[in-house]
C-alpha cells in the first residue's frame, strides 16, 4: 500500500513524505517529550487529522501526535509479507463440482497482520486455505465475477450475475454458490429467482453477518451449508444460506423470492417471511422443509432471461407523506411504482389523485405491505376498495422488495402494460403462496 | 528450600489485572457483574483459527481447532446483550474506564498515549466470543518505587475482561458470558524483580495505586496477578492467574523450586547417560498385557474398544515420582501434558507401580515386552487408540525436552501457588485493529483535568486516615491495603458511628469471617452500609455485627433488618432490659449483700449472655451498677 492511498492526508502526508517513509516501514517519531518505535500503519478513517499511526513491537498500535517539531526518521524498510498458500487438495475421486461466483463482501478474506487490513480471498486455492473441510465435500471451480459491496449492487449487476451462473450452469456443474455482501443479498436472490427459466440445479446465495478476518466468523459455516447443499441438494431454486440461529450448527437455506434480512447485524439476520425455509443443512445432512418445490431436472430447458428495467421504485407510505413524490416518479419517466402501504395495503386518501395520474400515464402501479409479515387485502376498508378501482395491482403476500425486482424484471421483459400486469401477477418463483401459516 | 535468587539469575516481572467498578461494561451498556442460578440462554459455537499472510496459525490453537471442540455459552439477560454474545458490533470505548485508566497512568508517572487504539488479540479457546480479546495501550514507560528500588513500568493497558470458564467435557468448553467485557486494567512491570519477596511487595504497591482511585472491584476474581518468571539457566515461564497477594510470593518460589529440579533431572539423565536418540517416539500396543486386568481404568476403557499404549523413556526410572514442587512431580507435568494434547483423562507410570489395580506381574509383563532394563521407566496411557497414541506422542516430546532443562509454557497458578502445565508459549502475540471502535485522542486538556482530580498517594493517605478519623497506624494500613478503603469512607461520611468500629469491621472482622469460610465478598455495599445504619440508630448493638455479617453471607439477597429480626438481636427496649436486670439482681441478692460492687462481674456475664446483640454492654453495665448502689444504699428492712 502506497502513502497516497493509505488515509493521511494534508500535514501528515506532507509530513510523510518529507520524511521519505512508507507503509510498513519501521520508524522513529521524536516529540519534546518522548520517543517512539515501530511500524508505520494506514491511518484509521476514525482517526484524528493529527496523529499517524503506529505499531509497536508488542503489536500494539498507538497514535502519536505529529507537530511541526516532530522528527520522523526511517530506520529500516518493512518486510514484504508473502503469502505461500498451502498446496490445493488433491480432488477426491467421485466428488461433485460446485461453481463458486464471487461477487464481494467479507465472507471470504484473510487479515494482514502488519497493516490490520482484510484482502480478500477467493480464488479457489484461497478459498480451501481458509475452510479446509470444502475439499471433503465437493470440487471447487471458483471464479471471481467482482468485489464490491453489496449496497453498490445494481439491476445491471444481477444481470452479470445471472449471465455468469448460467455459464457455470451450462458447464454441468452440479450447484453453484454465490459469494455475496448481506445487505443487498435477498435482492439479488429474487432477481435471479426471476431471470432464470427451469432451473436445473440449485443456484445458493452465501454471506456473513462476521468477516471471515474473525475466528468467530459465520463465513465458514454458512459456505458449507451452501456448498453441501449446492451439490447435493435435491432442490434446483434460487436460495440463501445462512445461519438458523445464534448457534454455529444449523444452516437454513431460505428460498430466494421469499428471504429477508430482519436484524442488522445478528447472525440469524435472514428470515423466511411468510413461508417456511426451504431447507436445512445440520450435521453434514440437507433436510427439506417444504414439500412443493422444484426438483433437479435436465438441462435441456434452461433458459436465461437477465433483463432489468431500472426505472420502477420502491415507495414507502408514511402518515404525510407528499403526494408529489409520486409525481416526481411520473414526471421522471419511470414504469413503475410499487407501493409499501400500510396494513392491508393502504395509503391516504390524499394521495389518490396523483396515484390516478400515475396509471393513466401508463405506469404499473401494486401495492404490498409494510407488515411485512401477512397479505394485502384491499376488498375490506373503503381506501382499498378504492386503490382497486384506480389500478392499483394488489400482490398479495409478496414481499415489497421482490415485488420492486419483480417488477424491474417484468418491464424488463415487455412495455406492453396488459401483459406486464399478467407477468406480475403470475406465480413463477414461489413469490406468492396461497395459505399464510401462524410463525413458528 | 532456601534459594540463592541472586546466583540462580531470577528475573521476575509481573502484569497485575485488576477489574474497574465502572458502571457498564468497557464496550457495551451491560451491568459488569455476575449471575448465578440457571442462564435464560445458551447456545453453541466454534473458533476458526484465522491465517495470517504469512499462512501461519497458532499451532495450540489449529490443534483445538482440529479437535472439533465446540463451546457452549451461558448468559443471562442482566449481564449480556448482543455484543458479548458476539451479534453486534462492539459500542465506543467507555470513557469511565479510560478516564481511570488514564489516572492510574499518572499515578505511576507514566506517559499516556497520544491516540488510544482498540487491537484484538487472538484467543480461540473460547473465552471470548469473537475469538479474541479486545485490548488497548493507555500509557508507556512509567515507575513505581518500591523499598528504595526503581521498578519500571512497562505498559498500561485496559481491555475486556474474559467469559468465564464453567465446564469441560471431553469436547465441549462451556463459558459464561457475564464476566466477558468488564474493564480490566492492566499494568506491566519490566523484568527487574529479584526475590518472591520483591515481587509481593510489588504487587502490593501497585495494588495499593490501582486501589487509591476508588475505582475497583473487589473480592476474588476481580485482580488476577500474572506472573513472567525466569531463571538463568532455565527458561521463561508465564504463570497466569495468581489470585491473591500472599500467594505471589510462593508463586515465584515454587516455579524456582520447579526450574531447579527440572535442571537436576537433567543433570541426573546426563549422569546416566541418556541421550535424544536413545528415547522411544513412537509408543507400542500393550494390551494383551493388561487383557484380564483387575485395573478398574484400564478394563473400563479396554471394554469400550481401547487399547492400552506404553512408552519406554530409557534411563528415566525413579525421575517421574520426583517431587519438584509441593504435590507436582515430573510425572505430574507429563500426565497434564498428555491431557492437554490427547484429551485422555490421565497417564500411569512404573514409578508408581504397582498401583491402582496394576499388579507386579502386569509391571513385569511390560518391561519385558519393551524391553525395559531396571533403569528405565515406562508410561502408558488406556485410552482410544488415537488419544493415547496423542497423548503419548507428547509425553516423548516433553521427555526429550528433559535433556535440555525447562521448556517454555504457559502455566496456570493454582490456589496453592504451585502451577500446571496450561499450554505452549503462544508465538508473538498475533493483534490487528479492531476496527469497530473508533480511537480516542488522549487531548492536553484531558490529562490537565485528570491530573489536577489525581487521588493521594498511599503515604499521604496514610497520614489523614489517622489524622481525619483518629485510627491508629496499624488499622489505617490495614484499612488502605483492603478492598474496602472507599466504602470506609463513604459509610464514615453518611452514618454516626464510630470510625473506629467502621474500620476493624471491614479489615478484621471480614477477614476472619472468611477465614471461617463465609463469602464475604458477596454482601453489596449497601448491605454494610445498612449494618452500620442500624448499630447507629440503636436497632441493634456493634456487638451483632459479626453474626449479622455471617448471616448476610449467607443470604445475599437479604436486608441487614432482615438479619437482625431472623437473628433476634433487636435492641431491647429498656424496660425490657431493666427487667431481665431487675430479674438477675433478685436471684442475686445475697451475693451482693455478701460482696457489694465484687457481684457485678458474675451479675454482668449473666446478664450479657441474656441479651447479647440486643443490648449493649456499657447500658447494662451502668444499670447493674446503679442497682448494686441502690441495694447497698436501702437498709436492711430486718
Amino acid at each position: 500500500m502506497s502513502l497516497e492511498k493509505s488515509g493521511y492526508r494534508g500535514f501528515l502526508l506532507t509530513v510523510l513524505n518529507e520524511a521519505g517513509v512508507d507503509i510498513g516501514d519501521v520508524i522513529r517519531v521524536e516529540n519534546p517529550n518522548y520517543t517512539y518505535e515501530g511500524t508505520l500503519i494506514p491511518r484509521s478513517e476514525f482517526g484524528s487529522e493529527d496523529c499517524i499511526v503506529i505499531k509497536l513491537r508488542s503489536g500494539y498500535n498507538i497514535g502519536v501526535k505529529v507537530t511541526r517539531q516532530t522528527k520522523i526518521t526511517k530506520l529500516r524498510s518493512g518486510e514484504k509479507p508473502a503469502f505461500i498458500p498451502p498446496p490445493q487438495p488433491e480432488a477426491k475421486p467421485g466428488l461433485r463440482r460446485v461453481a463458486v461466483i464471487s461477487t464481494g463482501g467479507t465472507i471470504a478474506s484473510r487479515v494482514d497482520y502488519r497493516t490490520g487490513g482484510v484482502r480478500p480471498a477467493l480464488s479457489a486455492s484461497d478459498l480451501y486455505s481458509v475452510v479446509p473441510e470444502l475439499s471433503d465435500l465437493a470440487v471447487i471451480e471458483a471464479d471471481i465475477l467482482f468485489s464490491i459491496l453489496s449496497e453498490n449492487m445494481t439491476p445491471q449487476h444481477w444481470k452479470k450475475i445471472a449471465v455468469a451462473t448460467a455459464k457455470k450452469i451450462e458447464e454441468g456443474v452440479a450447484g453453484v454458490v454465490i459469494p455475496h455482501g448481506t445487505d443487498t443479498m435477498a435482492y439479488t436472490a429474487a432477481a435471479l429467482s426471476f431471470a432464470f427459466k427451469n432451473l436445473p440445479v440449485p443456484v445458493i446465495l452465501v454471506g456473513s453477518q462476521r468477516s471471515s478476518d474473525r475466528p468467530s466468523s459465520d463465513a465458514a459455516t454458512n459456505l458449507l451449508g451452501a456448498v453441501k447443499a449446492a451439490a447435493y441438494a435435491p432442490f434446483a431454486e434460487v436460495a440463501v444460506a445462512m445461519h438458523e440461529s445464534t448457534s454455529d450448527d444449523s444452516i437454513l437455506i431460505h428460498r430466494g423470492t421469499k428471504v429477508r434480512k430482519c436484524h442488522t447485524s445478528a447472525r440469524y439476520a435472514f428470515k423466511s417471511i411468510n413461508s417456511p425455509p426451504l431447507a436445512r443443512v445440520k450435521n453434514g445432512k440437507v433436510t427439506m422443509l417444504i414439500e412443493d418445490y422444484r426438483r433437479r431436472s435436465p438441462r435441456e430447458s434452461f433458459e436465461v432471461y437477465p433483463e432489468f428495467e431500472d426505472r420502477v421504485a420502491l415507495l414507502k407510505f408514511y402518515p404525510g407523506l407528499n403526494p408529489e413524490v409520486i409525481d416526481f416518479y411520473v414526471d421522471k419517466g419511470y414504469l413503475g411504482l410499487i407501493l409499501e402501504g400500510t396494513g392491508l395495503g393502504h395509503v391516504s386518501a390524499r394521495c389518490f389523485p396523483s396515484v390516478k395520474r400515475a396509471i393513466e400515464s401508463g405506469l404499473i402501479v401494486a401495492m404490498t405491505s409494510q407488515c411485512i409479515w401477512g397479505r394485502v387485502n384491499m376488498n375490506v376498508y373503503d381506501t382499498g376498495r378504492d386503490l382497486l378501482r384506480l389500478g392499483v395491482i394488489p400482490l398479495e403476500d409478496m414481499l415489497p422488495e421482490t415485488a420492486l425486482v419483480k417488477l424491474m424484471w417484468v418491464l424488463g421483459q415487455t412495455r406492453d402494460p396488459k401483459e406486464a400486469k399478467q407477468l406480475l401477477l403470475q406465480n413463477m418463483a414461489y413469490e406468492f403462496s396461497d395459505r399464510t401459516l401462524m410463525e413458528d | 528450600m532456601k534459594f540463592d535468587y541472586k546466583k540462580l539469575g531470577l528475573k521476575v516481572g509481573l502484569e497485575v489485572h485488576q477489574q474497574l467498578d465502572t458502571r457498564h461494561k468497557l464496550f457495551c451498556a451491560c451491568k459488569p457483574e455476575l449471575f448465578r442460578g440457571e442462564p435464560e440462554i445458551r447456545f453453541v459455537r466454534r473458533l476458526r483459527p484465522t491465517q495470517s499472510e504469512l499462512g501461519q496459525v497458532d499451532e495450540a490453537a489449529l490443534f483445538e481447532f482440529r479437535k472439533g471442540l465446540t463451546i457452549l455459552y451461558e448468559a443471562d439477560r442482566d449481564t449480556s446483550c448482543l455484543v458479548e454474545m458476539d451479534e453486534e458490533p462492539p459500542h465506543e470505548l467507555n470513557r469511565e474506564a479510560v478516564e481511570t485508566s488514564l489516572t492510574v497512568a499518572l499515578m505511576l508517572d507514566a506517559k499516556p498515549v497520544d491516540e488510544i487504539h482498540v487491537m484484538r488479540k487472538i484467543v480461540i479457546d473460547g473465552s471470548n466470543t469473537t475469538g479474541f480479546q479486545r485490548t488497548c495501550v493507555v500509557a508507556l514507560g512509567g515507575e513505581l518505587e518500591v523499598e528504595g528500588k526503581k521498578i519500571p513500568i512497562q505498559h498500561i493497558g485496559l481491555e475486556e475482561d474474559a467469559a468465564r470458564k464453567t465446564g469441560q467435557r471431553a469436547n465441549q468448553v462451556t463459558y459464561r458470558l457475564d464476566r466477558l467485557g468488564i474493564p480490566l486494567i492492566e499494568v506491566t512491570t519490566g523484568p527487574v524483580i529479584s526475590s518472591p519477596e520483591e515481587a509481593r511487595k510489588v504487587a502490593l504497591a501497585i495494588g495499593r495505586i490501582l486501589r487509591a482511585t476508588g475505582k475497583v472491584k473487589r473480592g476474588i476474581g476481580t485482580v488476577r496477578q500474572d506472573l513472567n518468571i525466569s531463571l538463568a539457566r532455565g527458561a521463561l515461564i508465564e504463570i497466569k492467574g495468581v489470585q491473591e497477594l500472599e500467594t505471589v510470593e510462593k508463586a515465584v518460589e515454587y516455579e524456582v523450586q520447579r526450574q531447579v529440579n527440572l535442571l537436576k533431572i537433567r543433570e541426573e539423565l546426563e549422569r546416566r547417560g541418556v541421550r535424544e536418540e536413545d528415547l522411544a517416539i513412537e509408543p507400542v500396543d500393550v494390551t494383551e498385557v493388561f487383557e484380564n486386568t483387575k485395573c478398574k481404568v484400564i478394563s473400563k476403557a479396554l471394554s469400550r474398544g481401547g487399547k492400552v499404549l506404553a512408552l519406554k523413556l530409557k534411563g528415566f526410572n525413579g525421575l517421574l515420582g520426583r517431587e519438584l514442587a509441593p504435590n507436582l512431580r515430573f510425572g505430574t507435568e507429563l500426565a497434564d501434558i498428555a491431557r492437554f494434547w490427547g484429551g485422555v483423562g490421565g497417564i500411569f507410570h512404573t514409578d508408581e507401580m504397582p498401583g491402582y489395580g496394576v499388579t507386579e506381574a502386569e509391571i513385569d509383563g511390560l518391561r519385558s515386552k519393551l524391553d525395559c532394563t531396571p533403569e528405565d521407566a515406562v508410561v502408558f496411557v488406556a485410552d482410544s487408540r488415537e488419544k493415547a497414541e496423542e497423548a503419548l506422542k507428547a509425553v516423548a516430546a516433553r521427555a526429550r525436552e528433559a535433556l535440555k532443562g525447562v521448556p517454555e509454557e504457559t502455566r496456570v497458578a493454582t490456589p496453592e501457588g504451585t502451577s500446571r502445565y496450561m499450554r505452549p508459549r503462544p508465538g508473538a502475540a498475533r493483534m490487528y485493529p479492531e476496527t469497530d471502535v473508533p480511537p480516542i485522542r488522549v487531548t492536553e486538556d484531558l490529562i490537565e483535568r485528570l491530573r489536577k482530580a489525581l487521588p493521594e498517594k498511599p503515604e499521604a493517605l496514610l497520614q489523614r486516615l489517622m489524622a481525619e478519623y483518629g485510627l491508629n497506624q496499624k488499622l489505617s494500613r490495614q484499612l488502605m491495603d483492603s478492598e474496602y478503603l472507599d466504602l470506609f469512607e463513604r459509610i464514615v461520611k453518611e452514618v454516626k458511628v464510630s470510625p473506629t468500629l467502621v474500620a476493624v469491621t471491614l479489615t478484621e472482622t471480614l477477614r476472619s469471617l472468611k477465614r471461617d469460610g463465609l463469602d464475604v465478598a458477596s454482601i453489596r455495599d449497601d448491605k454494610l452500609t445498612e449494618v452500620f445504619k442500624l448499630v447507629g440508630s440503636g436497632v441493634t448493638a456493634k456487638e451483632s455485627i459479626p453474626e449479622i455479617l455471617a448471616w448476610l453471607s449467607k443470604n445475599p439477597d437479604k436486608s441487614a433488618l432482615d438479619a437482625v429480626k431472623a437473628l433476634n438481636l433487636e435492641r431491647l427496649p429498656e424496660e425490657e432490659l431493666r427487667r431481665i436486670v431487675d430479674e438477675a439482681i433478685e436471684d442475686s441478692l445475697q451475693l451482693i449483700k455478701e460482696r457489694g460492687l465484687g457481684a457485678f462481674g458474675p451479675l454482668m456475664g449473666r446478664v450479657m449472655s441474656k441479651v447479647r446483640g440486643r443490648a449493649d454492654a456499657k447500658t447494662v453495665s451502668a444499670m447493674i451498677k446503679e442497682r448494686i448502689h441502690e441495694i447497698q444504699s436501702k437498709p436492711d428492712p430486718r
